[in-house]
């Protein structure tokens, strides 16, 4: 192909995908994108994984015998925010990037230089905050949570990597959250109303409306922390008239948001899912779509419920304590709705409707937790303790994480037009969900018996669960495995082609068009009925 | 569907039963499952709140749950089921909205009224100031001459696996605090360095620790007994190893004990006032300086002084060490503020100051040769 032409035919969108590493590096195309979002996020949560076994090594049984305490905390940071920042969240990106333009009939994101940017400054992000792990002095050893003043006047040298890493972080996350809603406002073709978008549409909508709201807020938190540790600021020190509980104001005013950021998206993936096995429309679209706005702008005002130990007066505590009871209404709609999608309906059992029924058990059970956990005074009983490790690991990991191995399963024979290996995928799902449990439901019971979390060694009475807890850990590590093994044959399109449709009962535009999905979708928009 | 709720009830019973069952353990108790009612009327409340919160999510757990799991036995495509076409309801969505709406109101009252009780700490007592540091706990008895520092007791070689592990294994402090039963304790606190967490599980006490600011919390323990928590908010490297012991005695007994403390407390520094004018040979300032090096120093400076390259600065070799002495005086006396070296002034007595000043100018290799007499640190500390 001469230079010439390809000037003139520059408007031609039916050239296929160039090839190389230039395809990757210098790509606009939605599809690639978010082929580059999931696998950067699969190596992050293998990379996180890791630091989670080093963890659970040392936790194995009791004193000290793998890692010194000071690299224990080291691990304990770097994987909360190696699996938030680098695992959940680029996943939700990736899935909306391949996904979005597919549901709402688009051709592309709307803005695709900046797609290409938002995805390749993370890898650097993630190298910077890695890197600092080798140098003298360690990563950030404060818990990813960074309270000041440990994270600036008696946190090491390297918390300048830390806060400039987590600022790309919150960059990348801006750009990808601005094309998700400039894409959903201008790009849905003609007839796709806002009451017609799918669920995934709208639950990503919201989530990039709350990562715009409280990324700023984050990059306002670490730039204080490094104003505080290097250039003699006092935000943060009672000294210079500045309080270290504002920090945590601050941070959990980003943190609260975050943790819808990481699950409402779910929330859309299950609703595509379980209707799709149950052959029936879901149940409730509209009040789920009034439950995810309202526990969204519910998010904004049950930041202290982190804090209920920091000494607020008793009033702020009230105010905390019930309008994080009311997020269990919302949350509560949407569960029941899903059961009653599936209620009288005409069920199947394929890998990603095994994912999503194991969501809405088990992020129900950390849902409810989470409910125990908003009542002041029983959580000074189970603030900071493994209870809560228990609850949030819940929701992410047979939450969050469950919905992104869901949506993969769901998704990935319209990607690569065949279906992957069905036997691995069973065994992958079953041994996940045994291992996950033996992993994560003791932890209640050290947390409710008085483990604290974020120590290296325990009391001998917590050592027996926790000897169950590191072999379910391991075993769960391992389980990663064989979804590894899985998507590589997939990537290698190994298996049996499928039809457009995929799934019977699947509806949608992304159902539509043809499997494996063409480089260039809806060049001319659809008709929506 | 009669057999299926049966079923439903057995197991939610033998949830209760198991939970209920699980509670009647002590504290060394290997299978212990569920939070410990304490010793304290709040701490027995709190436990009731904590099993009513408990049970009601076990119920709409299961009857949600239940519910899933009756369509995916009955509702499936391999029975020949053909699907409903419903998809919503005004009736049935404004239900499940009023009614959890309704349940949290129900558990919103018991929790505010022991809340608004745990938050009353006026009318003490007994008041005592609590103020953590990395890594030990200093308490201050407000109404008498007695403060201390309280630190933990467990071996290093326990921890490294050298040792069998005891008992109490990293629950067991050199000095616990010491309250009276019955009476109205009042905890202030607060720390000296990053933020810690004074936690007593027994007692449903845990308050942050935050510099700068004194946080209040209070007790009235029922039992006389040894109650023990941790640090329960991270504070750096050895967050794992900063135990609270509290031993509660009957009142008459306390008054003796705080007494005794008094006396005791005013003779060392009588007697400290009288190692003044005493000098210490060099082999009483190294043994002595090792072992009050090993327990106030070495969990940042390492043992072996090399501390931990760009976290804890070492001790061997450096400009201090060969060419300032009082700058070495000064550190350890006063602290540097802005890191994590803390002010010793308050924490060891001028021999002790004096010895481990030796101990750090001549162990390792240093061998500077030179000594420090406990009058040398009195002078900086009066500011001769």
């Amino acid at each position: 192909m001469s230079t010439a032409t390809t000037e003139l035919d520059h408007d031609d969108h039916h050239h296929g995908a160039p090839s190389g590493i230039k395809r990757w590096l210098y790509t606009t195309n939605h599809k690639d994108i978010g082929t580059l979002y999931l696998w950067f996020a699969f190596i992050m949560f293998l990379v996180g994984g890791a630091m989670a076994m080093v963890i659970r090594a040392e936790l194995f049984q009791p004193g000290l015998q793998i890692v010194d305490p000071n690299f224990f905390n080291q691990m304990t940071t770097v994987h909360g925010l190696i699996m938030v920042f680098g695992a959940v969240m680029p996943a939700f990106t990736g899935l909306a990037n391949w996904l979005v333009p597919m549901m709402i009939g688009a051709p592309d994101m709307a803005l695709p230089r900046m797609n290409n940017w938002s995805f390749w400054i993370l890898p650097g992000a993630f190298t910077i905050l890695l890197a600092s792990l080798f140098m003298e002095g360690g990563g950030p050893a404060f818990g990813w949570t960074f309270y000041a003043p440990l994270s600036t006047t008696y946190s090491n040298d390297t918390t300048a990597l830390f806060v400039f890493s987590v600022h790309i972080m919150g960059i990348s996350s801006i750009m990808g959250a601005i094309n998700v809603i400039v894409t959903i406002f201008n790009m849905r073709a003609p007839g796709m109303t806002w009451m017609k978008m799918p669920l995934f549409v709208w639950t990503w909508l919201i989530t990039a409306f709350l990562l715009i709201a409280v990324m700023p807020v984050l990059a306002g938190a670490v730039t204080m922390v490094l104003t505080d540790k290097y250039f003699g600021t006092s935000f943060f020190d009672a000294a210079g008239g500045g309080d270290p509980v504002m920090f945590q104001h601050i941070f959990w005013f980003f943190g609260h948001p975050e943790v819808y950021i990481m699950i409402l998206p779910a929330f859309g993936i299950i609703s595509a899912i379980i209707p799709t096995f149950s052959r029936k429309k879901l149940f409730g679209y509209a009040s789920m779509v009034y439950a995810t706005t309202s526990i969204a702008l519910l998010s904004f005002i049950v930041w202290a419920h982190h804090m209920f130990t920091t000494g607020m007066p008793v009033e702020a505590e009230l105010f905390f304590m019930f309008a994080t009871m009311l997020i269990s209404v919302p949350t509560g709609v949407k569960v029941f709705n899903w059961v009653a999608t599936m209620w009288r309906g005409s069920m199947t059992f394929e890998v990603p409707m095994l994912f999503a029924l194991a969501f809405i058990v088990l992020f129900t059970i950390g849902g409810l937790s989470g409910l125990m956990l908003a009542i002041v005074p029983v959580d000074f009983q189970y603030h900071d303790t493994y209870f809560v490790v228990a609850h949030f690991h819940y929701v992410l990991v047979t939450g969050a994480i469950f919905s992104i191995m869901a949506a993969v399963y769901y998704w990935l024979p319209k990607w690569t037009g065949k279906m992957f290996d069905v036997t691995l995928a069973k065994w992958h799902f079953w041994c996940s969900l045994i291992s996950v449990n033996v992993l994560f439901f003791p932890m209640h019971f050290v947390g409710l018996a008085g483990m604290p979390r974020r120590i290296p060694d325990y009391a001998l009475q917590f050592a027996d669960f926790n000897k169950w807890i590191s072999l379910g850990g391991f075993a769960f590590g391992l389980s990663q495995l064989i979804f590894l093994a899985l998507l590589i044959k997939a990537c290698r399109k190994q298996g049996e082609p499928v039809s457009a449709q995929v799934w019977d009962g699947a509806e949608g535009l992304e159902w539509e068009i043809p499997s494996p999905a063409p480089y260039h979708t809806f060049d001319t928009p659809p008709v929506v009925k | 569907m009669k057999k299926i709720w049966s079923g439903a009830m057995t197991i939610l019973t033998s949830i209760i039963a198991f939970s209920a069952f699980a509670d009647s353990g002590t504290a060394v108790d290997q299978y212990q499952l569920n939070l410990r009612k304490g010793v304290t009327d709040i701490s027995a409340e709190v436990y009731d709140l904590h099993m009513l919160m408990f049970i009601i999510c076990v119920v709409i757990g299961l009857l949600v749950f239940a519910a899933m799991f009756w369509s995916m036995f009955f509702h499936r495509k391999s029975r020949g089921v053909k699907p409903a076409n419903f998809h919503e309801s005004v009736k049935v969505e404004i239900a499940w909205t009023i009614i959890p709406f309704i349940i949290l109101i129900v558990m919103a009252f018991p929790a505010a009224k022991t809340l608004i009780a745990m938050e009353d700490s006026s009318n003490p007592d007994v008041t005592v100031l609590v103020t953590g540091s990395q890594w030990k706990w200093h308490y201050k008895y407000m109404e008498n001459d007695v403060e201390f520092f309280s630190v933990m007791a467990t071996q290093q070689e326990q921890i490294n696996n050298k040792f069998d592990k005891g008992e109490n294994y990293l629950l067991e402090v050199d000095r616990p605090l010491v309250i009276p039963t019955g009476q109205k304790v009042r905890f202030l606190v607060t720390s000296d360095d990053v933020i810690h967490s004074w936690w007593v599980p027994d007692f449903a006490v845990k308050k942050d620790a935050n510099p700068g600011f004194i946080n209040e919390a209070w007790t009235r323990v029922n039992e006389p007994g040894i109650y023990r928590g941790q640090c329960a908010e991270l504070c750096g490297k050895d967050h794992g190893f900063m135990p609270v012991v509290v031993v509660a005695k009957d009142p008459a007994e306390y008054n003796a004990w705080i007494a005794e403390q008094e006396e005791m407390q005013r003779k060392a520094k009588e007697e400290e006032q009288r190692l003044l004018a005493m000098n210490m040979s060099m082999d009483e300032l190294m043994t002595i300086g090792e072992q009050v090096y090993l327990r106030a120093c070495a969990a940042c400076h390492q043992p072996n002084g090399q501390g931990l390259p760009g976290v804890f600065p070492s001790l061997v070799g450096t400009d201090m060490i060969k060419n300032d002495m009082p700058g070495h005086i000064d550190i350890v006396v006063n602290g540097k503020t802005g890191t994590a070296m803390q002010a010793f002034s308050k924490q060891l007595t001028m021999s002790e100051i004096a010895a481990v000043v030796t101990y750090e100018r001549n162990a390792w290799g240093n061998n500077t040769g030179e000594m420090v007499q406990a009058k040398d640190i009195n002078a900086v500390m009066t500011g001769q």
